[in-house]
């Protein structure tokens, strides 16, 4: 328990003294030849939970991929858990302990829930047991023999995390996790992202919801035309409001 | 009895559907094979009756050099045909990844061309004959017909190696990354799998296949560098029918479609070529994606 209570007193504030798990250098990524983003600086510490903010295209998700090793051209520096990845394929960089959870959630429709569930490697030690995500996500329990993509969007949400968090992956990169769905859910996985936390775990959350993602966040980055723009810490969110103004209205 | 009613004796349509049916285990096998290829690589392996073939030549390979006989034939030239697949994969293959999907059936195609003109170079296009193994010679009297044991062997040993790779595909851990990476490669490698591995070994396997099907026709043929090339145009055939990549659509098809040509043989002989093109032909009409495709 006491994991909780540090991450809580700590806040964002005394990051700097705190074991980095993801440091992000002047990262630039390419999709063929458009150039998506233009020297990314960023850096994760072990137990943080930290947002991506910005508009569609801002590079949020791209910020994602290019970490896990999803794009093909990127330069700069990635580095997880002290290992340059810049050049890395991603089945390695997985094995780091990063677990994705992409935003079209990526559940294999030929792969029933339970195959889904099964599906990623184990990268590290200390995943949860299957017992223990059909504990928190009692639906998938119950529909474990189901078509993975039979799921309901709430559903297959539950599943695209359930499955990365039996890996032992300790980095999770969540991208729009509550994009299309009821509010009930959206409380569901708020629920699932403090017991994380608590646990310890490192969190990089792309969102657009930023009602459900003020509360969590240790800090935001805000994201615009390819670039972080803006980082703002969980004590400065009504100090600073006017650059969420400017960067997130629509 | 049925058969009465239509004028045909049991003994020619029995022997005809039997006929079919060994037919259809290789149509199976084949099929198969370019399933999973197909799935992992995104590539219509053209090369396929090539490879085909140099199962059978491996199995002559291995008589005369080595003193091996069939049944160490039925596990080594795949083996070795299969090797040779890994080596293609590596070297050629692995190139073509995100380039449109003509180049690489132009280069299997032509990789055909070339295996095949270099046999019929060394080895002339006649053929060589390859006799069955003894504990095979002789057969059975079915009363409608006489089956070579040989013949319902190769039914048996086909049926049992499409239903292991099914049992593989659907039922292992290795068969749920095969079928994810099927649908997603990339977020399959995010998950840690180590995806260009995986393809090389569906290519090494779908060749393997190929090879195990050339072991099995040896002793029915001859051993010949064309016989790929007249058997593989049909083979494409089924695998448009059962769609594209799908498991249980090419070994079901493959059977089926063997069958068909076979009771065609009975009606109508002179259509017997060409039914199956025409099956083709009606179902992309009526199910573009094949009959157990999935339509995108």
């Amino acid at each position: 328990m006491s994991a909780i209570i540090e991450n809580h007193e700590l806040g964002g504030q005394h990051v700097s003294e705190r074991i980095e798990e993801l440091r992000i250098q002047d990262l630039h990524a390419f999709y063929g030849e458009s150039h998506a983003l233009h020297g990314i600086d960023l850096t994760v510490c072990q137990g943080e939970l930290v947002t991506l903010l910005g508009r569609n295209g801002a590079g949020r998700t791209t910020t994602l991929r290019a970490i896990v090793g999803l794009i093909g051209r990127r330069t700069g520096s990635i580095m997880v858990k002290g290992t340059e990845v810049i050049n890395t394929a991603p089945h390695i960089i997985a094995h780091l302990g990063v677990g994705y959870c992409p935003e079209e959630r990526g559940i294999f429709a030929s792969l029933s829930v339970e195959e889904n569930l099964m599906l990623p490697p184990r990268v590290a030690a200390g995943g949860m047991s299957v017992e223990e995500l059909y504990d928190m996500f009692p639906n998938l329990a119950e529909r474990r023999r189901s078509q993975g993509t039979r799921l309901s969007g709430g559903e297959q949400q539950m599943l695209a995390m359930a499955r990365i968090l039996r890996t032992g992956a300790n980095i999770l990169l969540l991208d729009e996790i509550t994009e299309g769905l009821a509010p009930v859910i959206v409380d569901k996985l708020t629920e699932v992202l403090i017991a994380l936390k608590a646990r310890g775990y490192t969190v990089v959350l792309v969102e657009q919801n930023f009602r459900f993602a003020a509360p969590l966040a240790d800090r935001h980055f805000v994201m615009d035309h390819g670039k972080i723009v803006a980082t703002i810490r969980q004590d400065e969110l009504a100090a600073k409001q006017h650059i969420f103004d400017k960067y997130l209205s629509v | 009895m049925l058969t009465d009613l239509l004028g045909i004796p049991p003994q020619v349509l029995f022997g005809q559907l039997l006929l079919g049916l060994i037919n259809g285990a290789f149509y199976a096998v084949l099929s198969l094979g370019l399933a999973v290829i197909f799935g992992l690589l995104n590539i219509v392996n053209f090369s396929h009756g090539a490879l085909y073939m140099l199962g059978a030549f491996a199995t002559l390979a291995l008589v005369q050099f080595f003193g091996i006989g069939y049944w160490g034939a039925l596990v080594l030239a795949p083996l070795m045909v299969g090797a040779l697949g890994i080596v293609i994969e590596r070297l050629l293959l692995r190139r073509l990844v995100g380039v449109d999907h003509l180049y690489g059936l132009l280069l299997t195609f032509g990789l055909a061309l070339v295996i095949e003109g270099t046999f019929v170079k060394l080895f002339g296009a006649s053929g060589i004959p390859y006799a069955a193994p003894a504990a095979l010679s002789g057969g059975v009297n079915l009363g409608f017909m006489f089956l070579p044991w040989y013949r319902a062997w190769v039914v048996l040993a086909s049926v049992v190696v499409c239903l292991a790779t099914w049992l593989l595909f659907e039922r292992t851990k290795i068969g749920a990354y095969l079928r994810a990476g099927t649908e997603n490669p990339k977020l399959l490698q995010a998950f840690g799998v180590n995806v260009p591995m995986l393809t090389t070994l569906a290519y090494g396997y779908g060749v393997a296949l190929a090879a195990f099907a050339g072991v099995l026709a040896a002793p029915i043929t001859q051993v010949n560098p064309l016989m790929g090339s007249n058997l593989i145009i049909v083979v494409f055939a089924v695998v448009v029918i059962g769609g594209m990549g799908s498991i249980i659509g090419a070994i079901v098809t493959g059977l089926a479609m063997g069958m068909i040509e076979g009771l065609t043989k009975v009606f109508w002989p002179e259509a017997s070529a060409t039914v199956i093109f025409l099956v083709m032909a009606i179902v992309l009409i009526l199910r573009p994606a094949g009959l157990f495709g999935k339509t995108a």
